[in-house]
């Protein structure tokens, strides 16, 4: 039972090596694994373990985020009591200009936080994608004493390392506590990678945002539980599933395409819980006879008349006669003319691509066509 | 006080013996239809579309699935404040309980609720058709013509007519005469049981019709011819779309195949007239290496390793390698083994299909029906 636990998801994360995709949303609602938001997965993960009440702490750009994300309805949100919680960064109208780092907006509603009916809070992001039930780590921080519990992951090689590179190392010892934190240069055959989900007291949290604010020097509310380290006895708690971080363009593709194969599909899916996302109300997906589709993921509302391989294809989509689609991402609501042929290509909402187009990027690189674009 | 210009009625009760086992645990208007829907989704999706919001099911055999089915209305945005929709079962009263009677008795013994709304019209729907309909444009057409009943009918062959209620009209659409399953039908306009009454003419009617001990309490039976008789003005509503009564296996079946033809007048895909159901929270469908998928739907939460033509899947079914699935619809959560193959059947829900088991025939024009029909059709989530 986690209902005396309130979850904040903090969507101050770095963009610049997913921009692209990034240009009108936040990482949190870029559509992933053909009917989700990245959101959706740590929201379903609070959800399915019993948190009743989830602040998301957003940057910018969440104008896409509150109409995927609504009141909360699908995530079984729309409470009367506790329930989902927008927190948006504020404009000084003074100087019109909003503060640098996220501290800034943790203090702004540190009386929201402050005055919550949860002992506990559970901070995570929205970028690291897991199927994880987060009592049993709630459990273990109850029980083992210790004064803030990070999840973390042991990764060593073949787990697709690179999708790591930048992130936070815990420094653990045997009995799992976290004597430092780091980065990843990705010169390291293994390691301990921090999942970014913090869990403590919640008064605990007031303390440190406060505390950060009153030195005057910190910007971001990850500093600030990092400067505060000293002063805690701090554990790891090891989480084994699925993860993917979704912070590069390469890793996105990269993670998608992994769901291609069968075992890491149900790994995901049939992971502790149920994931939740916005409800379109799409019939199922229409195969005509003309196509032919192969080892992919293909959502409700799809109209596929053409050739698939290798590609997952997001709602409503309508790839035409004759069509040729490999290797490639397909958002929601794209038409792909007759003929056209598209290799490694990620096309976001609402593209359309017009007859005979070829369009082709590369495994590594794969060519991007932004929201809305008509080739 | 506030009131409703028109809300709908939908008779719901009935069991739809015809369809054999798939309605031993559910009300026919509950059974599983076009890859994800329920048969009353077309109804309340077309009372959700025409901007009705207030809608009475009339329920009575086997209702536990269509009762959670139904819920509170969400799926039907008819979770509203004033008005939305209620399930109306029948009840006891001082009196003593007793079933509906009739179609016309139902409505009767629900005149409270109708009058909460004090409704100008009341629509009378059966749950069990498949179609796309506008009731605002019939409404219209009510109020323009002043009838106190404007029934839909849908042009026939002559030839199949007989099986049908037939209304003999003017040029006009004024209705003179009507014919249950006329033996020689004198026009080929077959009612779709779709009915506009205005409420006075009908709460009246059904008054007179609850104490006629020789009454069947029936729309089609009695309640019209009677208002024709009392010199009433009824009209006909000329439908041209798609309408299909899906109430034996076979023409379940055929419905359900009448959908994979993309140039049918029913699209399901026009998102300017969505039907609307319970959604899952499924992943989406996953298509293996080694598969064929043609001429088929296919819901979410499917993972299809062999291959697939000319068939209907709902949610989370199973399709190993080298299994053969054509001209079938199965139900939700269905395993199909290796090897095995499934020709022009129904499988019901949560059913194995052993390695190797071959299922139906693809040169026989029944269609076999198979699975557990005890515990197939109410899917836990």
């Amino acid at each position: 039972m986690s209902k005396d636990v309130m979850g904040i998801i903090n969507l101050s994360e770095n963009e610049e090596k997913i921009k692209d995709l990034t240009l009108n949303r936040p990482i949190a609602a870029l559509p992933f694994a053909g009917r989700y938001r990245v959101i959706d997965f740590t929201l379903s993960n609070m959800v399915n373990s019993d948190i009743q009440k989830v602040a998301i702490f957003t940057k910018h750009k969440f104008r896409s985020l509150q109409d995927h994300l609504g009141p909360g309805k699908y995530w079984n949100l729309d409470r009367k009591r506790d329930g989902l919680y927008m927190l948006h960064p504020m404009v000084d109208y003074s100087t019109m200009v909003r503060k640098y780092g996220d501290l800034e907006n943790f203090k702004n509603n540190l009386g929201f936080i402050a005055h919550a009916k949860q002992e506990y809070v559970l901070i995570s992001r929205s970028y690291m994608i897991m199927n994880i039930d987060y009592s049993p780590a709630i459990e273990y921080h109850k029980e083992s004493g210790a004064d803030l519990t990070i999840i973390c992951k042991h990764i060593s090689n073949g787990q697709n390392m690179s999708q790591y590179i930048g992130l936070d190392l815990l420094d653990v010892d045997e009995n799992l506590n976290v004597n430092s934190i780091g980065l990843n240069f990705g010169s390291k055959e293994e390691y301990c990678l921090s999942m970014e989900s913090y869990i403590m007291k919640r008064d605990l949290l007031v303390e440190i945002i406060t505390e950060a604010y009153q030195s005057g020097n910190i910007s971001f509310l990850k500093e600030a539980v990092f400067s505060y380290m000293d002063k805690l006895k701090v554990n790891a708690f090891p989480y084994s599933g699925p993860s993917m971080c979704m912070n590069t363009i390469s890793n996105y593709y990269k993670s998608t395409l992994d769901l291609l194969d069968r075992r890491n599909f149900s790994q995901l899916f049939d992971g502790p819980g149920r994931i939740y996302t916005k409800i379109k109300d799409e019939p199922s997906a229409f195969y005509s006879p003309t196509s032919s589709v192969t080892n992919s993921i293909v959502a409700n509302g799809c109209i596929i008349e053409g050739t698939v391989e290798n590609s997952v294809i997001f709602r409503g989509v309508h790839i035409k006669k004759g069509a040729i689609v490999r290797n490639s991402i397909i958002m929601q609501d794209a038409k792909i003319g007759e003929t056209a042929h598209l290799n490694y290509v990620i096309a976001d909402k609402n593209v359309t691509i017009g007859n005979k187009k070829i369009l082709m990027g590369d495994g590594g690189i794969p060519f991007v066509i932004k929201k809305s674009q008509v080739i | 006080m506030k009131r409703k210009e028109m809300i709908a009625m939908i008779l719901a009760g009935g069991q739809g013996a015809r369809l054999k086992s798939l309605t031993t645990k559910v009300a026919k208007p509950a059974v599983p239809y076009g890859g994800k829907y329920r048969i009353i989704d077309f109804t309340l999706s077309n009372c959700a579309n025409s901007n009705i919001d207030t809608v009475g099911i009339l329920t009575q055999y086997q209702p536990l699935v269509l009762n959670s089915h139904v819920g509170i209305g969400i799926p039907w945005d008819l979770d509203r404040r004033y008005g939305g929709v209620r399930v109306l079962p029948p009840y006891t009263s001082a009196e003593g309980g007793k079933w509906y009677l009739g179609t016309a008795n139902a409505v009767y013994e629900n005149i409270n609720f109708i009058e909460m709304y004090n409704p100008e019209y009341v629509l009378v729907l059966s749950g069990d058709h498949i179609y796309k309909m506008d009731y605002s444009k019939m409404l219209k057409a009510h109020q323009d013509k002043n009838a106190d009943v404007t029934i839909s009918v849908i042009e026939v062959p002559l030839e199949e007519a007989s099986r049908f209620g037939i209304l003999n009209t003017h040029d006009d659409l004024k209705i003179y005469e009507f014919d249950e399953k006329p033996e020689n039908p004198k026009s080929n306009l077959a009612s779709m049981g779709v009915y506009i009454f205005s409420w006075k003419a009908l709460r009246e009617q059904l008054i007179k019709d609850n104490i006629d001990p020789t009454s069947d309490h029936d729309f089609g039976k009695n309640i019209i011819p009677n208002m024709l008789e009392s010199g009433m003005s009824l009209y006909g509503y000329i439908f041209d779309g798609y309408w299909k009564d899906v109430g034996t296996i076979k023409s379940f079946w055929d419905g359900n195949m009448d959908l994979l033809d993309r140039n049918n007048k029913f699209d399901l895909y026009d998102s300017n007239w969505r039907i609307y159901s319970e959604n899952e929270d499924l992943p989406p469908q996953y298509i293996g290496e080694e598969a064929t998928v043609e001429d088929a739907m296919v819901n979410e939460g499917c993972e299809i390793m062999g291959t697939v033509k000319h068939s209907i899947l709902f949610t989370e079914i199973i399709v190993e390698k080298d299994a053969e699935v054509v001209d079938s619809v199965i139900f939700p959560k269905v395993r199909i083994g290796k090897g095995a193959k499934v020709h022009r059947a129904i499988v019901m829900g949560d059913y194995e299909i052993k390695p190797g088991e071959i299922v139906g025939d693809p040169d026989s024009d029944d269609i076999v029906l198979v699975g557990n029909p005890d515990d197939s059709l109410f899917f836990e989530k």
